[in-house]
């Protein structure tokens, strides 16, 4: 599998947020994506998640080189943490293991609970939860139905330690199995299988200049790989 | 994405009995406002008995107003529909689902309490069956085209004045062929042909607010 992106463009509010980006991910491998607020990180993956129309440019992911519906692969999780406030953490869990399809609710359930921590909590109502363990119950959505293509905007975000380096060990055991992982974060992850993507805001007026707000700063490995795959 | 469905609509179920979820507002305004129009306009049965059907339709129109504002406002504001727009769920299912979860919620009661109201303002038998039949038959249409005017205006801060204002207009041929159909009824004439309108204008709403409503969420979300 790989998710390629061409010549990307995207505007948000008629400001051009990220233009003309190019790259590619292999499976496998995670990608971090940084650089100063406003670059773009996050319009990027809720453009990947589908969430916004590209101005320009294409977003494909390939399965032994034929392109599949993103939808069906991807799993967003977003600045909020899609919590409801008035059922407790384990309905929570439930509802959305029930409505991402999971295969066996239970199972993936104790999974989900014993990989975050969330037992101990798991009767109280998710409005009695402090910003960390709300993080936590967004992020153990990931575990609840396989899916291949994570997009995480700031996951690491309060939480303590030994969660973020729980959370690193759940994207290196994706990526093993084959996953791709987008990551958007501000703090230094201890990813193995990371390349890094640094974005920086379009200088303006950029609209319709064709910047290039890519600076590739894992070397220029990627490059073949789109050769071979984009022509 | 049959299991997508269901566990959405028990979700919704769930939500709308706990706190702050406001099943029951409805029927309670609904109650309320009916019983209050004999202490406004006196207590003179006819009088009362005339004005009933379109009375109890205003009275139910109104009602499933209210709570119509928080139908895609609450999962926006915590992040809930950014995930299910993500899903592989298409937005048109998921519309469709909230808006059956709102008549659930609110058109049902409506449907179950009327005749209760209508002999306290004294509509003959023949009005309460017909009056029954006719809120059951249109109340979905208001809850799916109030899922249009919930979909628009789910970005908005205090939408819910500019949803009335949208909503309330396209509500008007559902309150004419069901507030028709209980004055035939109840005047001893033959409701069909004002019932079978009725149907008409739920069926076509059923069909085009589920498609109205994604595209105006996928506007929302960008």
């Amino acid at each position: 599998m790989a998710l390629l992106v061409e010549n990307l463009t995207l505007d948000r509010g008629g400001r051009r947020i990220v233009s003309d980006l190019s790259f590619a991910v292999e499976d496998g491998t995670a990608l971090i994506l940084r650089g100063p607020n406003g670059a773009g990180k996050s319009t990027l993956i809720r453009a990947l998640a589908g969430l916004g129309q590209p101005s320009a440019g294409r977003i494909v992911l390939l399965q032994a080189q034929k392109p599949v519906d993103i939808a069906d692969q991807l799993a967003y999780a977003g600045h909020l943490d899609a919590v409801k406030p008035a059922m407790s953490v384990a309905e929570n869990l439930r509802f959305w293991a029930r409505f991402l399809g999971s295969a066996e609710v239970g199972a993936a359930l104790d999974v989900a609970m014993e990989t975050f921590a969330l037992g101990p909590i798991a009767q109280q109502p998710a409005a009695m939860c402090s910003a960390g363990q709300r993080r936590r119950l967004g992020l153990a959505r990931l575990l609840l139905a396989p899916r291949r293509l994570w997009l995480l905007d700031e996951p690491s975000v309060s939480l303590d330690v030994a969660t973020v380096a729980t959370l690193c060990g759940l994207i290196d055991r994706h990526c093993e199995t084959g996953g791709i992982a987008l990551v958007a974060t501000h703090t230094d992850l201890a990813v193995a299988r990371k390349e890094t993507l640094e974005l920086r805001p379009p200088e303006r007026p950029a609209p319709g200049t064709g910047q290039n707000g890519l600076v590739p700063a894992s070397g220029g490995a990627m490059d073949p790989f789109l050769a071979e795959n984009i022509g | 994405m049959d299991g997508s469905l269901r566990s959405l609509l028990g979700r919704e179920l769930i939500l709308a009995v706990r706190a702050g979820g406001g099943a029951g507002l409805g029927l309670a305004f609904f109650l309320i406002a009916v019983l209050l129009v004999p202490l406004g306009i006196g207590p003179e049965l006819a009088l009362l008995s005339r004005v009933a059907p379109g009375l109890l339709w205003v009275a139910a129109l109104l009602a499933a107003l209210l709570s119509l504002d928080r139908m895609f406002q609450a999962d926006l504001e915590d992040g809930t529909l950014e995930v299910m727009a993500t899903a592989a769920l298409p937005l048109e299912g998921l519309a469709a689902i909230k808006a059956l979860a709102h008549w659930l919620t609110t058109g049902l009661p409506l449907v179950l309490a009327a005749p209760v109201l209508a002999l306290t303002l004294g509509l003959p038998p023949a009005g309460i069956a017909w009056l029954v039949g006719s809120l059951a038959l249109g109340t979905p249409a208001l809850s799916f085209i109030g899922a249009i005017g919930a979909a628009l205006t789910v970005g908005v801060r205090r939408g819910g004045l500019i949803l009335s204002l949208l909503v309330l207009p396209l509500y008007v041929p559902t309150l004419i062929f069901g507030a028709r159909s209980v004055d035939l009824a109840a005047n001893g004439r033959d409701p069909q042909s004002a019932a079978l309108l009725l149907a008409a204008v739920t069926l076509g709403t059923l069909g085009i607010a589920p498609l109205a409503a994604a595209a105006a969420l996928r506007i929302n979300l960008r």
